[in-house]
């Protein structure tokens, strides 16, 4: 749960190679959800030990990283996912309060949470005037309502409403109207987490898809045999080869600081476009069973597009790749 | 293919059953992964939308393929795939070869009632060991006096649970593979059948599958379809046209239903000031996905077509063009359907909207009825390139 976070709060210091394994290893189980849910607190945390103040950092930081508090972060909103600076959700403060009203969707560990790092508004339009809030569960005023989802099933993910919620001033995570930085800050490590989760995931599919072709038979012999088979099983290989590599060496990038986001946008839409790749060539490989409940890669087919939606949609991550490229 | 006014009038009617009578109940159905075989099928019975192809001395309509078409198009507005899928199951996946093959009996003990909505049926083909590989099978139908004793099991049936008879293929005799199977109607209710369990899919979740067995269950020798025992395999290569023509009509029509959701999602979503839609990439690839949907209905138009034409439910050629519609519809049912859930975003990822299940229903087609790479293998076959028999690798 630590990986990556002060050793002063219960962290382990590691650098993202260690996030890496952690992920890769997870995705055996072949639940991408169960990632999700499980480390929601490394997209709801990470702001709070980059930007908040220390006694913020003391307060939340052990509980989460001791596994006893669950961290979300709450940005998009129902009338805009990946258009972050226009967000609606208001903070107006009031003596040592906050007062925040608006809405949140899609968000990962919604329903379950203790903290929820929220991105509101407190100053003018643009990315200018957003700020982050810590708001913790019980604040009077706050509501959720459960979202149902083709797949991540065992995360739970919610919409949450904001009516006069009263926020104490000290849960302002960094300065005010400083929030946006923090935000992008966290896209960067929250899109190489997913990149690794699609390539791990990509893994799975292709090591169930293998041990699959070589029991089943067909026509007098088992599947491995067949060309088209074989190629396939090639094809998903070469994908997943290319994106460690991309993978790795972009790691390696954000280690050394050149914050490269092109690289970072263009690794998600890499990785998860071979997970795609993957899980469906997976799920044609073991026919009906592909398409029944209960087997690995049906339900990783159905957490595909999550990834290439989720955490800055595969259009988004190209008008920002083009933009960062001068274009 | 020529639509007159009495395709339209058929059209309007079935698509005004299905807005009635079929898309209020479709949550309720999904989440209980089952519809009311027997009180959505009466209802269809008598209204004659069971028997549009069939004779009339059977309770049909007697009109032509074309209007079998109109079906499976008009049932494209289904919101539950699943319930488009089993009406389709009953119409004309399962009682082809009864109504081309069966004797006068048999129809009128089988296919009249289900032409009337009395009965449901449903086809087993596919067993655990070989769904697509259909010369594998191993159930077995051995003679005993003038009934036959049936072992085996059969997988992934559609209606499973709910069916009063099944059109069954079984081994009938040692000989080769393609020639000692037989098709017979087993009725659900014979002694020793034991749904053993409903299989939990990931879409066409209002339609129920089963995995069945069949233990030493005794039907009588009369139910064979046809006159004589070994013609089954050829028989449901037959059936396996009506299924694939009408499958591949049936997700043609779905898919422009999906790009019209689309098409209004964008147009109603604004983001960065503007709505999706007007984003050149957005329109570029639904117009692109568009003139694929409209190119594979032509190629459904023309099957039909050259199918009434020859009249001949073992023309090779209508099998070649079945083979490519039904190939198109699964691979075209996949891209369309990730676009648009893609064009969805999160919306698209939450498994109440009506794309979504699109989704999750729509990646059966490339599975089911004969997989993509079945498809192919027929393909490469009739037109003369695919390889002979090889000894194992």
């Amino acid at each position: 749960m630590g990986i990556g976070f002060p050793e002063a709060y219960g962290g382990v210091e590691a650098d993202l190679f260690y996030g890496w394994v952690a992920t890769e290893e997870l995705c055996r189980a072949g639940s991408g959800g169960l990632m999700a849910g499980l480390l929601s607190h490394t997209i709801g945390a990470p702001p709070i030990a980059n930007i908040g103040s220390d006694e913020l950092k003391s307060r939340v930081l052990p509980g989460i990283l001791s596994g006893e508090k669950i961290s979300c972060l709450a940005i998009t909103e129902p009338t805009g996912g990946s258009d972050v600076a226009n967000l609606q959700t208001t903070a107006r403060r009031e003596g040592d309060h906050y007062i925040v009203n608006g809405a949140k969707t899609f968000i990962t560990s919604g329903i379950r949470a203790d903290y929820y790092t929220v991105a509101v508004r407190t100053g003018g339009e643009g990315i200018g005037g957003i700020s982050l809030l810590l708001m913790e569960k019980d604040t009077p005023g706050f509501t959720k309502e459960s979202i149902k989802k083709m797949g991540w099933w065992c995360s739970d993910t919610a919409t949450l409403y904001f009516e006069d919620c009263k926020v104490p001033a000290h849960n302002l995570i960094g300065e005010e109207n400083e929030g946006f930085m923090g935000i992008m800050l966290n896209f960067n490590s929250e899109r190489v987490f997913l990149a690794g989760q699609a390539l791990g995931l990509a893994k799975t599919c292709l090591h169930e898809a293998t041990e699959w072709a070589k029991e089943r038979q067909t026509f007098g012999k088992s599947l491995i045999h067949r060309q088209v088979i074989r190629h396939k099983l090639a094809d998903m290989q070469m994908r997943i080869l290319a994106t460690e590599a991309f993978l790795e060496k972009t790691i390696w990038k954000v280690e050394e600081g050149l914050m490269p986001v092109t690289d970072v946008c263009l690794l998600k839409n890499q990785a998860t476009q071979t997970l795609e790749f993957c899980a469906k060539e997976a799920v044609q490989i073991l026919g009906g069973m592909g398409y029944s409940r209960g087997t690995k890669v049906e339900r990783i087919y159905r957490e595909t597009k999550v990834l290439s939606i989720g955490g800055g949609a595969e259009e988004i991550m190209k008008e920002l790749a083009v933009k960062q490229m001068g274009l | 293919m020529h639509f007159t006014e009495e395709h339209e009038a058929l059209r309007k009617s079935i698509e005004g059953f299905v807005a009635k009578e079929i898309n209020p109940h479709t949550e309720a159905w999904e989440r209980e992964c089952i519809f009311p075989a027997h009180e959505l099928f009466k209802k269809m019975g008598d209204q004659g939308f069971l028997g549009i192809t069939r004779d009339p001395e059977y309770g049909g309509m007697g009109l032509d393929f074309t209007y079998a078409v109109v079906m499976a198009e008009a049932l494209g507005k289904c919101l539950a795939g699943g319930v488009a899928m089993a009406i389709g199951v009953h119409t004309d996946m399962c009682t082809p070869a009864l109504a081309n093959f069966g004797s006068d009996e048999l129809k009128r003990n089988y296919l009249a009632p289900s032409i009337a909505g009395d009965m449901v049926g449903c086809v087993g083909i596919s067993e655990s060991g070989g769904g697509s590989d259909v010369a594998a099978l191993r159930t077995t139908a051995v003679h005993d006096g003038d009934d036959y004793i049936i072992n085996g099991e059969k997988m992934w049936i559609t209606n499973g649970t709910q069916a009063d008879w099944m059109c069954m293929l079984a081994n009938t005799s040692d000989g080769k593979p393609h020639q000692n199977k037989s098709l017979i109607i087993v009725p659900m209710d014979a002694k020793g059948i034991h749904v053993e369990k409903k299989l939990e899919k990931m879409g066409m979740c209002a339609s129920d599958t089963a995995l069945i067995h069949f233990d030493n269950v005794r039907v009588p020798r009369k139910n064979l379809i046809g006159e004589m025992e070994g013609l089954g395999f050829m028989q449901q290569m037959a059936q396996f046209q009506d299924e694939r023509i009408w499958g591949a009509a049936n997700a043609a029509s779905g898919l422009r239903e999906a790009l019209n959701l689309t098409i209004q999602y964008c147009r109603d979503r604004k983001t960065f000031g503007q709505p999706l839609i007007d984003n050149q990439f957005i329109h570029f690839k639904i117009a692109e996905l568009s003139s694929e949907v409209e190119s594979l209905r032509s190629l459904v138009y023309r099957t039909v077509d050259l199918q009434i034409e020859r009249n001949d439910p073992f023309d090779m050629e209508v099998v070649r063009l079945a083979s490519m519609a039904k190939f198109i519809a699964g691979r075209l049912s996949r891209e369309v359907l990730d676009w648009c859930v893609q064009f969805h975003g999160g919306m698209g990822y939450v498994t109440e909207t009506q794309i979504n299940r699109m989704f999750r229903d729509c990646r059966l087609v490339s599975i089911g009825g004969g997989a993509d790479e079945i498809m192919l293998g027929v393909i490469a076959k009739l037109e003369g390139y695919l390889p002979g028999k090889k000894k194992d690798a």
